[in-house]
């Protein structure tokens, strides 16, 4: 059998806003381009998302914020994933981001920044681009 | 592979990429296993299984944490299905086990079954050998929702618990065979509905009908149904196990208590009764041969040519050939390919 590697991502809402139907129809797209997804539901601490990201050993982490904390919250769980050993693994944020916000994401370590109304291709496309040029890791 | 070391020595980054790795298939696998094998054999495995919608994953937080408190280390496997369609999956038993975040001796895995149906995953055995040589002490492995025949689960684990839930089917469902007979622990789940005392009396029913109390083994070829007999038979060489019915609300923890203790009750029945060595060598012999079928179909596939394989194809499809006459028709090709392959070794 031709084994594919099989991309694992994690999406997680950290945070206390309790909307995630933006997180589901990320994680059934993603379901559905071939991806395993999983999901945490709602109201996950940044330990939480970065004991999850370790555990599953997931290829990509997906954060979906609404609730304005994104400032606080992802440097805390990019700091904590680097410190989990989990440096190499890309994060992506989608939600309710300010456009002023985002070079402050990226510099603390996101990949990419996902408005409202980015197309899920686009989300599906980064994804598929920062695994490869992650490389074909070691099991 | 340079994991072994580290997962022996506890280090939880190279056991995910372990499992990983286990689920992969890397080319350096069948060795990463080997050397973890010598320390495997000790964690008890407990196999969740059950309708979708029964509270599996609620249960097993329930239970890990109560585990937990008792000082017991736990490794979680959580099987959810793949897409047919497209390959992928949602794998969401961890929302469930959100109780477990934090706490350094509890590791939870998610799998998806990609396109293995018995419930679990191929990777499932190698996956839970793992964590077993990571030092878990008690390896849950949670099923996908299953129907009547995903019963794979009871030729892994130790301990089978089916979970059911009120309002799900009438007392003719409860007597079918499938996946209530392997049961060593029934629970009924969202024990607070209505309902309930219903579910709770038909299993128990179900049960004085006649389980198979000691379990006939596994494997078809020497399996016999076995009359039930009563738990107070001194005559029986074996003590027999009467699968309890317990009711449980798993996300009150109500329950729980009364459960651990009949898990607890179908371990020490399977270490002081002797019933343990003899299971472990009919999941070892299952094992075997269905890793046999797997190597064998590959080894076949691998030398039969791929163009004798669609002639066959075509030659059914056109109704020349019947599917009994072309397994034989490609048996013997395989025959053939390695008739000239000895002959050839000789001269």
């Amino acid at each position: 059998m031709t084994d594919q590697r099989t991309i694992r991502v994690l999406i997680a809402k950290p945070g206390l806003d309790g909307h995630d139907r933006g997180a589901k129809v990320i994680a059934r797209a993603l379901r559905d381009a071939g991806m395993e997804v999983i999901y945490t539901g709602l109201r996950q601490t940044p330990e939480m998302v970065a004991e999850a990201a370790l555990q599953e050993d997931v290829d990509v982490v997906g954060l979906s914020i609404l609730s304005g904390a994104h400032l606080a919250l992802v440097p805390r769980i990019r700091q904590l994933m680097d410190e989990n050993d989990l440096r190499d693994v890309p994060l992506l944020v989608g939600g309710i981001i300010p456009d002023e916000d985002v070079p402050a994401l990226r510099a603390a370590g996101v990949s990419g920044v996902f408005g409202p109304g980015t197309s899920t291709e686009a989300i599906i496309e980064h994804i598929r681009q920062v695994v490869m040029n992650r490389g074909g890791r070691e099991g | 592979m340079e994991l072994v070391e580290p997962v022996l020595a506890g280090d939880r980054r190279a056991l995910a990429r372990l499992l990983t790795a286990v689920e992969g298939g890397a080319a350096d696998l069948p060795q990463a296993l080997a050397a973890l094998y010598p320390h495997t054999g000790r964690a008890w495995v407990i196999g969740i299984t059950g309708a979708p919608g029964t509270g599996k994953s609620s249960l097993v937080n329930a239970l890990a944490k109560a585990f937990r408190e008792r000082g017991r280390t736990i490794g979680i496997i959580a099987v959810d299905p793949t897409s047919p369609f497209s390959g992928g999956a949602i794998l969401g038993d961890r929302i469930r086990m959100r109780d477990l975040a934090g706490d350094r001796g509890v590791f939870i895995r998610s799998m998806a079954t990609r396109g293995s149906l018995g419930g679990l995953s191929r990777a499932t055995r190698d996956a839970i050998r793992v964590l077993d040589a990571a030092g878990f002490e008690i390896i849950f492995v949670e099923t996908v929702g299953s129907g009547q025949s995903e019963v794979d689960i009871v030729r892994t684990a130790q301990t089978t618990v089916v979970v059911e839930a009120p309002g799900l089917g009438d007392d003719v469902q409860a007597i079918k065979a499938g996946i209530l007979e392997i049961a060593d622990v029934l629970v009924v789940n969202k024990a607070d509905r209505p309902g309930a005392d219903h579910t709770v009396r038909a299993l128990r029913a179900m049960l004085e009908l006649g389980h198979p109390v000691s379990r006939g083994p596994l494997t078809a070829h020497h399996g016999r149904l076995m009359q039930a007999a009563p738990a107070d038979d001194n005559d029986s060489q074996e003590r027999l196990w009467l699968p309890p019915v317990i009711e449980t609300v798993a996300t009150e923890s109500q329950g729980i208590d009364t459960l651990l203790q009949a898990l607890e009750a179908h371990r020490q029945h399977l270490l002081q009764d002797g019933v343990q060595p003899s299971r472990e060598r009919e999941r070892i012999e299952i094992e075997l041969l269905d890793r046999l079928q797997a190597s064998l179909l590959a080894r076949l596939l691998s030398r039969v040519p791929a163009d004798v394989f669609a002639t066959v194809i075509e030659q059914v499809q056109s109704r020349a050939l019947d599917p009994q006459s072309a397994v034989a028709t490609l048996l013997e090709a395989y025959d053939q390919v390695i008739k000239i392959h000895s002959e050839r070794a000789a001269s």
